[in-house]
């Protein structure tokens, strides 16, 4: 008898004391969102492995070609260095961009009206998503700098840089995956959003010092390059990663905005999905 | 207020999307520890008013309050309260069922210590154990649905809403979705707020119903007090059809009919 009626606890017992959740709610909720995503990494590594495959070909093709080429002046470093953060911060992009496509299946599934009915705030629920990307990004960087270090790349060892280099990788991703919940936010249907997810990748990744020095570029796109995250992105992990000059507080403090304007407007945005 | 105490009440309710009113002026008292049943054609206004009460939409006019709690002040408390199970088939089928029923436990601050158990009772009450390791894109439509079921009850909830809970099930499915909900009622005294448009199973399990046409509440009371007060001898289908106009078939708009196909065809 004692199992077969069910254990459910008596009504009402999940009543929380307010000052429990006020100070606990955001950083619960986003390890509960990237919890969730490493179950689906577990169970399904097919994505893991078939989004390596364009960062790979970066390297193996763009970055040996071009670095025999020595087309691209990197001062010291050699190109194949010079690039591997680019191609970091690059397929970090990508997962990125795309990721406001889950939030519209979630609303098409119910799933998204069900997350608001829990006590879980739009921004935190919106925050949450944006770090369970950064932590999808971040078993694709593994995939990445392990190939980097296979091919030569002469990466960091002090952990302290790997520990910044995990911090950018999240602060980016979750920009950019605001980014693109934002404008699921806007476009409401998965065609629109990946028809302008296609439209805006390539010019974000070509339009940063991800491929070339800054300076190589001419004025137009130099100031491009200034007002995309991107660059600072990669300009951080390059500093991080090969140790070239960089300028790590100003990049954290443009990625850590980004993130927070980011998180702001998909959050204001999501309301216009559950209607 | 006497000695009933309400779970929901709402008092001149309205909603409109652009110029289309969806709920017009509704008056609905919900009694704790009832099963009360909202009916109607599709795009009535029911899945709107279930909306409004839990959260989702901000009200046009109008107040809903859910166990004495304005929903449009009180939002994080009113969703303590409330467990939710939409329309559409909304488990995650690339979770296993443990995972899917973990995430919600997390997402209502379920204590650790005691999260790992309250799941696995959670899944034992609407009789998943067995399947409690597997993805649930391997469930079948009933088994999903229990799955949902389980979600929605991992917080303990005073107020269980449900809406369209067995549509598109088979016969036996449904009977599983409903002998579960009833258990979990007489166990725990919780209220349950359900859709629906299968009148048989409103009249068999609602203690009352509220029949919902173009956004108003059209009828209500007892299945008994609805049917007798018709003509002796009278189904509710006769009865919603003499409140709704034979419209069973003929009303929703194109996303009602899309959402309820889609769910239709992933239950299989």
């Amino acid at each position: 008898m004692t199992h077969a009626a069910p254990a459910v606890p008596p009504a009402g017992s999940a009543d929380v004391p307010p000052a429990w959740t006020t100070w606990r709610l955001l950083p619960a909720r986003v390890v509960a969102m990237c919890i969730v995503e490493l179950q689906k990494i577990r169970h399904d590594r097919t994505e893991l492995y078939t989004r390596a495959i364009q960062p790979a070909l970066w390297l193996l093709i763009f970055g040996e070609t071009f670095s025999r080429l020595r087309a691209i002046p990197t001062g010291k470093v050699p190109y194949l260095d010079y690039l591997a953060p680019g191609i970091l911060a690059q397929s970090t992009l990508f997962i990125a961009i795309f990721y406001g496509i889950q939030i519209i299946w979630d609303r098409d599934a119910g799933v998204l009206a069900k997350l608001l009915v829990t006590p879980t705030p739009r921004a935190a629920l919106i925050t949450g998503k944006a770090f369970a990307a950064g932590t999808r990004a971040l078993t694709q960087a593994v995939a990445i700098l392990v190939l980097s270090a296979i091919l030569g790349v002469t990466l960091t060892l002090n952990p302290l840089r790997w520990l910044g280099v995990i911090v950018i990788v999240m602060l980016g991703t979750a920009f950019f995956s605001c980014l693109s919940m934002t404008i699921a936010g806007l476009a409401m249907s998965r065609d629109r959003l990946m028809g302008i997810g296609q439209a805006i990748t390539m010019p974000l990744f070509f339009g940063s010092n991800a491929l070339y020095p800054v300076d190589l570029m001419p004025t137009w796109l130099r100031v491009i390059s200034h007002v995309n995250p991107l660059s600072y992105e990669v300009d951080a992990l390059r500093h991080l990663l090969i140790g070239t000059p960089g300028h790590l507080l100003l990049d954290f403090g443009v990625l850590v905005v980004a993130a927070a304007v980011g998180i702001t407007a998909a959050s204001a945005l999501l309301g216009r999905l559950v209607r | 207020m006497s000695d009933q105490r309400y779970a929901v009440v709402c008092r001149g309710l309205r909603h409109a999307f652009g110029s289309a009113v969806a709920v017009d002026d509704v008056d609905l008292d919900v009694v704790e520890g009832e099963i009360f049943g909202l009916l109607g054609p599709n795009g009535a206004g029911k899945t709107t008013t279930i909306r409004l009460i839990t959260t989702l939409l901000p009200a046009g006019a109008g107040m809903v309050e859910v166990f004495g709690l304005d929903v449009a002040r009180h939002r994080m408390a009113v969703r303590r309260t409330i467990g939710y199970l939409p329309q559409q088939l909304s488990a995650d089928g690339s979770l296993t069922g443990r995972e899917n029923v973990e995430l919600f436990a997390r997402l209502f601050d379920v204590p650790r210590g005691e999260r790992k158990e309250r799941v696995r009772d959670v899944l034992a009450a609407v009789k998943l154990e067995d399947a409690a390791e597997r993805r649930a894109q391997t469930y079948s439509g009933g088994m999903i649905r229990r799955l949902e079921l389980a979600q929605a009850l991992i917080s303990s909830p005073r107020l269980l809403i449900l809406d369209e809970p067995t549509i598109g099930l088979d016969p036996v499915a449904r009977d599983g979705v409903w002998e579960r909900i009833q258990e979990v009622r007489r166990a725990t005294g919780m209220t349950v707020l359900v859709t629906t448009h299968y009148m048989d199973e409103a009249d068999q399990y609602c203690n009352r119903i509220a029949l919902m046409h173009r956004g108003r509440i059209r009828a209500l009371g007892t299945p008994d007090e609805l049917k007798s007060g018709l003509e002796p001898g009278a189904t509710l289908e006769e009865v919603f059809r003499a409140y709704t106009g034979d419209q069973l078939e003929e009303s929703g708009d194109f996303r009602d009919a899309r959402r309820t196909r889609r769910t239709a065809s992933r239950l299989g």
